[in-house]
């Protein structure tokens, strides 16, 4: 599989470099609990930008974003937030920083207007001011006219949409998403992760995102670090990943003239001087029916075409023709499998994961 | 097909919400100001302003029975040819209507606390400026404030009305003053005591059966034991069996020190010197309340 650019594997997971411009940055951070070790020696360095925190539940990561609001000690090492130390300036840090929390937070009986000028006063926003950001925010999440509805009778994307907003609403420099599409369907998933790229782009706001799904972070993301078990797995910029050639799945039937029609497009496909990708064309990441799946290389709208030249052609019927992304976990798979076993075990239960995400996403 | 759902969806939500952003560079104002948002929001949630009509009902109907209860006590007084001073005094007022103050509790303190840990809305509290003592300060002082003005509005009804019926200034001046002491006595220790209560259950049901309970049957325990008590002829036990119930402990009190007939049995109201100890466990309740709130919220913190 030939994905990944050579040389990105190395030197980025000790990034321990303290740049002029570093939103978060952490030097051997470790939280230890009686029993459990939450985050071991942890070094970050994280600039402006969408940054994906991604790692399995228990990795560590709602511990991490305690102990970067202030509101947990850690056990040794330290922490700076916009340049300010996460053990003498929480308060500081607070301000200035906006939260959205996993779980359901939000009260029913009341309306995300008055909720979130709520938060929005507890930010320390003058009360006028909370109620300019508040209808502000709100516009700019997605919420019109049913924000005036108390919240109890919100779908999972509007509390979703309204979770977002409080930690919007005082114009923080930095927001931290704590898996802000858990519960969503596809198209909400789409839609928050679509919000999150502008909260960047369009706010200026930087954005630590947390996820257990490698996959859903590589089109949103800038960056992504990877933790498990409290310890960096490995730290590395978004663009090293993507590709900008895409991959088109293409499954066609057999019929009588050709038993095997996957295999006579494949060498109808080779001799039209199409790549093909994978092995031997196949899709061979062990889902149901991958075998009849050829994956090509689409080098532009001509790719389409002979495809679709070739299978009509041969008198096959095509049953499905679709863009297949690049999942970054791809690019893990292929890089972690030389390491140690744990590690490996680790980072392909999360491509697992991902995987069974993207194949339930290509049925749509 | 999945890659162009998500664009469209994509270019849609961008559409729709691009009206420009504005950042926001003005003043911040900080911790206290966080501190007293949360207490305002508090203190006009309890009596259900800023919330749903519904529940607006019950704390404005408790408010009312406390008033008109002033008032006809009033109006009688003057109604009445030849009075020369309220029918009751002062500090009996909120003794005589502890059952209405012990409904208002059980209904507010839950909403203020136990919504909050319901709904997980802690964790947002938590993640902006204020910290763990500001939010518990914040909460004691508006459910203390909700009570005293509960407990103090009848009061200045029947000062107002012992004015106007041209009865004895100093007296009425220094009973009045005596039964605010004491009111705001009472407002702090079952605001206290009912956050306690109903910051231990998230469920808000638990919460208002909790305060109803440990007022009335500790009320009620204390009462008949006295009541024994003072039957088979053991008076000395009366002043000390007071101390059980948060109702009694400030009878106790204020008959110690703000002049008021005790309502004990035969009343057996305790000394000075006794009073100088219920004095010290309704602060030492108020306190260990605090103390309580305070691990409660740092086992929740986020």
């Amino acid at each position: 599989m030939r994905i990944q650019p050579p040389g990105l594997t190395t030197g980025v997971v000790c990034a321990t470099i303290f740049e002029d411009v570093t939103v978060i940055a952490t030097e051997s951070l470790s939280k230890r609990f009686p029993r459990v070790t939450a985050l071991d020696r942890l070094s970050l360095d994280i600039g402006p930008g969408v940054t994906g925190l991604v790692g399995s539940n228990g990795a560590g990561k709602s511990t991490l974003i305690k102990i970067l609001l202030g509101l947990s000690p850690a056990t040794e090492g330290r922490a700076a937030v916009l340049g300010l130390d996460v053990a003498t300036s929480g308060a500081a840090i607070r301000e200035r920083v906006g939260y959205m929390p996993e779980h359901d937070c939000l009260p029913p009986d009341v309306s995300a207007t008055e909720f979130v000028v709520h938060m929005a006063r507890m930010s320390g926003l003058p009360p006028t001011a909370a109620r300019e950001r508040t209808a502000d925010t709100l516009r700019h999440v997605g919420l019109y006219e049913e924000r005036y509805r108390p919240i109890g009778g919100y779908s999972t994307g509007m509390k979703q949409r309204v979770k977002l907003a409080q930690a919007l609403v005082h114009d923080p420099q930095l927001v931290l998403l704590d898996e802000p599409t858990n519960g969503l369907d596809p198209v909400g998933r789409d839609e928050m992760l679509g919000l999150i790229r502008r909260v960047h782009t369009d706010f200026g706001i930087s954005v630590l995102v947390t996820s257990h799904l490698l996959g859903e972070l590589e089109r949103t993301c800038d960056h992504v670090v990877v933790i498990d078990g409290g310890t960096l797995l490995r730290s590395s910029s978004t663009s090293d990943f993507t590709q900008t050639t895409t991959t088109l799945a293409v499954e066609v039937t057999d019929s009588d003239t050709h038993p095997d029609g996957t295999d006579a497009l494949r060498q109808v496909l080779t001799r039209a001087g199409v790549n093909l990708v994978g092995h031997d064309g196949l899709d061979g990441q062990g889902l149901p029916g991958a075998g009849h799946i050829l994956l090509v290389e689409a080098t532009g709208e001509e790719t389409y075409d002979i495809v679709r030249d070739s299978v009509a052609g041969l008198g096959l019927g095509l049953v499905r023709m679709e863009q297949r992304r690049h999942h970054i976990a791809e690019v893990f798979r292929t890089e972690e499998a030389p390491r140690a076993a744990a590690v490996t075990q680790t980072v392909s239960a999360v491509v697992g994961a991902v995987q069974q995400k993207g194949s339930g996403r290509d049925e749509h | 097909m999945s890659t162009e759902t998500g664009a469209v969806s994509g270019s849609e939500t961008s559409r729709i919400h691009n009206i420009g952003y504005r950042s926001y560079d003005g003043k911040r104002l900080g911790r206290s100001y966080a501190r007293r948002s949360l207490y305002s929001q508090s203190l006009r949630g309890s009596f259900g302003l800023g919330r749903s009509a519904k529940s607006k009902v019950l704390p404005m109907l408790l408010f009312g029975v406390m008033c008109m209860v002033a008032a006809i006590i009033v109006a009688v007084a003057i109604a009445a040819p030849g009075t020369t001073a309220l029918p009751i005094k002062y500090t009996a007022f909120a003794i005589y209507l502890q059952a209405v103050i012990g409904l208002f509790l059980a209904a507010q303190a839950p909403q203020s606390v136990s919504r909050d840990l319901r709904f997980k809305s802690v964790p947002l509290y938590f993640s902006r400026p204020i910290e763990r003592a500001d939010y518990v300060v914040a909460k004691l002082a508006a459910m203390a404030s909700a009570l005293f003005i509960l407990t103090g509005a009848p009061l200045v009804i029947l000062y107002v009305g012992a004015l106007l019926g041209k009865f004895d200034f100093a007296e009425q001046t220094k009973g009045f003053g005596q039964g605010l002491v004491s009111v705001a006595l009472l407002s702090v220790l079952f605001a206290g005591l009912g956050l306690v209560m109903a910051a231990l259950t998230p469920r808000r049901g638990f919460g208002v059966a909790a305060v109803i309970a440990v007022l009335t049957i500790s009320f009620g325990a204390v009462s008949t034991v006295q009541a024994i008590a003072w039957q088979t002829g053991s008076t000395g036990a009366i002043e000390w069996l007071g101390l059980f119930s948060p109702i009694t402990l400030i009878g106790g009190v204020q008959t110690a020190f703000l002049g008021a007939t005790s309502a004990f049995p035969g009343g057996e109201g305790p000394g000075v010197g006794a009073g100088v100890v219920y004095l010290i466990v309704v602060l030492a309740l108020v306190a260990g309340s605090y103390a309580v709130l305070m691990r409660r919220y740092r086992r929740v913190g986020l």
